[in-house]
This record gives C-alpha cells, structure tokens and sequence, in this order.
C-alpha cells in the first residue's frame, strides 16, 4: 500500500517534458515533489499563476501569492501572471496537458464526484467542474476506500458528480487502472498488493488481462 | 476627467439594500477590504453577492454573512466559513454554488456585452439541471449567461485618476473581470498615482470600465494558509 506521497510520486511519473499541469488540492499538490530532473513541467494554479513554484522560505510569504488551496507559493523564473477568465480559458481551450485531481468517488464509466455530500458538506465545486469537463488527459489521486473501508471506485457515483466520462487513469494507494469502455483496466499494482486485493477492494467492473506488474517507484 | 472619491463612503454612494454586487479576490487574496468594511458600517442588507468566495468567520465577505447582510450568495467554493454553511444548510442563506470558470467567463461576458456563451463546464451535473443544452464538436454544452451587478467592487495594486489600473501576484484574481461587469465599478488602491505614471504598456484593466477609485487604507492582507519551507 502506498502513502500520501507514493501515490504522488506514481503520478509524477506520468509527467512528460513541456508539459502544463494542473494539480488540484490535497495529495495532487503532492506531485510537485517528485518531478525529474531532466524534464521541464509548468504548473498552472487556476486562480491564475502559470510556474508556480515552491513554498516560500518563512518571512518571505507574499498575502499577493496563493495557490488555488490559498497556500503562500512563490513564482518560478518565466512564470506568468494572469486573471481567472485567462486563466480559464486555458483550462477550457485544452491548452493544459494534465490534470491530477482528488475525488471521493469514480465510476467505471470515468464518471467522478468530488465536491459535495448531500446535507453535509457543500463547499463547492472551485474549478474542479471546468478542468474535468474540458480536460483530455485527466488522472485521479485518490485512496482505493474510504475511511469506512468501502470502495471508491463504483459501478455508479452515488454522491453528486462533478463530471461524466472524463476519468482516463486513477492512482490509488493500490493500483494504477485506467478507465475503459469495459470498465476499470488494472495496469500495475502498488507494492505489496495482490491482484486479489485490488478485485476484493474495486467495486465497479474491473479488468484483470494477464501478469500485472508492480509499480516501480 | 477624475474619477477620484475620497473614500470607500463616497465610493460606495447610492448603494442600497436588495443590490447585486460584485466583489473581486480568491479567499482572501485581492479584496477589497476597505469597501467591505464600510458596507458593514452602512447595515445595508438583502444583497445578492457574486464572489468567488464567502471569506472566512472573521474577515472579507465573512463579516457581512455575520451580520446577516446578504441574502444570497454566487460563489465557486464556499468552504473554510462556519457561518456560512450554517447559514446555508439552514436555509437562511440562498446559495448559488457555479463552477469557477463559468463564474469567471459570466462575469467577463456580461462587461463584454455577451449575454449568453456555450461551456461544457457542468453538463451532467447538477449544475446542468433545467439549463439548454447544445453539441459542438460532438460535446454537449451548457448555455450560461452573462452575470452583471449594481456595483462591482475591486481591489488594485495601483490605480490612476482615470481608473487605469494594474493589479500585483495572484491579487489580479476576479478582479479585471468584474471591473468590466459593473454598473457602477468601484476600485480601491493601494496606491493612488497620477495619469502618465503607469505604463499603457502593463495596463491590466482600462480606466474605461471604471467609474470611481479611491486610496485605500489599513490593508490587512490576511493570509488564509501560510505555508513555508524551511531554509537548508
């Protein structure tokens, strides 16, 4: 089972050169940490940064320099600054290359929830709804169940979506899977996790074809 | 031409109770601090607020849901405010929850004089319940329209006597969108220069769309989550 961080760092991995990422709050912010050194990835903040960089040294937070979550960040050489309707437009006219977002659920046909519970948290769907409606290459971070020990990953959302068939890979702690058209395809597992494991954990259609590696991390 | 007020009372003149208004900022980031203040002192009341945000328990837009100021809200994210779910989960607040950049476009067309636009953004959530719905490309779309307000209030960097204005870091936010959407846009400063002295060059929002600007005073700048990383 991986932690927090190895599923970011899974998903660094997916990373490829000249990029334009957008990471969402909680454990895709995480993915920043882990990307090589040998290739160059822009991370977009939604509220309007392109280069953000990393956390600033303390006594040098700037209130003027947030990321989406609201954290002090600080600017990268060639960063850009812009306002949220640019900052949209780019999300919507596909000019980001990959999106990396947390949910509390996805179906197997790539449907994903993350933004409300009915009666008891309604914060709003920030800009999740905008990137998986327009985003081509869309990755979930997320763990494999919830606190209770149920699957996240379903046959059908039952909490409120955020999108329809705009899921392409989930990480979990135990798996790699990507969405298809015949439901979850099990790509590798994490260390430690059996085949057996993923299917007893997955409740939406799942597909196991031949050896499934391991992931290398 | 001066559109020059001495301050966020004279700024906000002729606003009244049952208005929209629209206030720029993300969390706590490029607010207008000194116009949300002054709206509390004036006990104005039934407003419809269209923000990105709601602020948090204590500052920005938090200070008017406590004194129960604003009737409904249009906001992308609402968390990080105990009295406004609350509020909203009691039924005393109307909620208008939108994603963030239909909230950012709608703002913008509405100053461009686009009344309506086509976004995937929502389709076959909630938020595409009763709206038309239209394929481009092969893609479903959701028809939104244009957002404009009463007032819109904005916070800017610097700021010259014809309301050309130039925002700094992540403050620019909403701000340059609802600049133009206002009917009347107010912009408060944090410093007040004279024509000539910013560049045309880095002009972000164009006196244009601005009707009254002001020096602003005390900014507190919260910062919502301080994050730092720790000197090798």
């Amino acid at each position: 089972m991986l932690d927090k961080n190895g599923i970011a760092q899974r998903i660094a991995q997916e990373l490829q050169d000249g990029w334009y990422v957008n990471l969402g709050i909680g454990i895709p912010t995480l993915v920043a940490n882990f990307v090589r050194d040998d290739i160059n990835v822009v991370f977009q903040s939604e509220n309007g940064i392109l280069g953000m960089g990393p956390f600033p040294f303390e006594g040098e937070e700037d209130a003027d320099l947030i990321n989406a979550g609201k954290q002090t960040i600080t600017a990268m050489p060639g960063a850009s600054i812009f306002d949220s309707a640019t900052s949209f437009a780019m999300i919507r006219g596909q000019h980001i290359q990959l999106t990396v977002l947390g949910a509390m659920e996805v179906s197997d046909s790539g449907d994903i929830a993350n933004w409300k519970i009915p009666g008891k948290m309604v914060k709003g769907m920030g800009g999740a709804m905008d990137l998986v409606a327009s985003a081509d290459n869309i990755v979930v971070a997320m763990r494999h169940m919830n606190r209770k020990g149920e699957s996240k990953l379903l046959p059908e959302c039952s909490l409120p979506l955020t999108g329809v068939k705009c899921v392409k890979r989930i990480v979990t702690d135990m798996a790699v899977l990507d969405v298809t058209d015949q439901g979850f395809k099990l790509i590798e597992t994490a260390p430690g996790v059996t085949v057996e494991e993923v299917k007893a954990a997955t409740a939406g259609r799942l597909i196991v074809e031949g050896d499934i590696p391991e992931m290398q991390l | 031409m001066n559109k020059v007020v001495k301050n966020a009372k004279e700024a906000l003149a002729g606003i009244q109770d049952s208005m929209t208004i629209m206030l720029g900022g993300f969390g706590l980031c490029g607010i207008p601090e000194n116009c949300i203040s002054e709206m509390v002192d004036l006990g104005i009341k039934d407003l419809t607020c269209i923000s990105n945000n709601a602020g948090v328990d204590d500052f920005g837009l938090g200070l008017l849901l406590q004194k129960k100021q604003i009737k409904k809200m249009i906001s992308s994210y609402v968390g990080e405010n105990d009295e406004f779910e609350r509020q909203m989960l009691s039924g005393e607040l109307e909620v208008d929850l939108i994603p963030q950049g239909s909230l950012a476009a709608r703002c913008y067309m509405g100053g461009a004089g686009v009344p309506a636009f086509y976004t995937p953004a929502g389709y076959g959530t909630e938020v595409g319940e009763g709206k038309e719905v239209r394929e481009f490309n092969g893609k479903p779309h959701l028809l939104e329209t244009a957002l404009t307000a009463d007032f819109a209030i904005v916070k800017a960097w610097k700021g010259d006597r014809f309301g050309n204005l130039i925002y700094k870091g992540t403050a620019r936010n909403f701000n340059p969108a609802m600049a133009m959407a206002g009917k009347i846009t107010v912009v408060e400063v944090e410093e007040l220069v004279e024509p000539g002295e910013l560049d045309p060059n880095f002009i972000h929002t164009p006196g244009v769309f601005v009707q009254r600007i002001f020096q602003g005073v005390n900014y507190e700048k919260r910062i919502e989550q301080r994050t730092v990383r720790v000197k090798a």
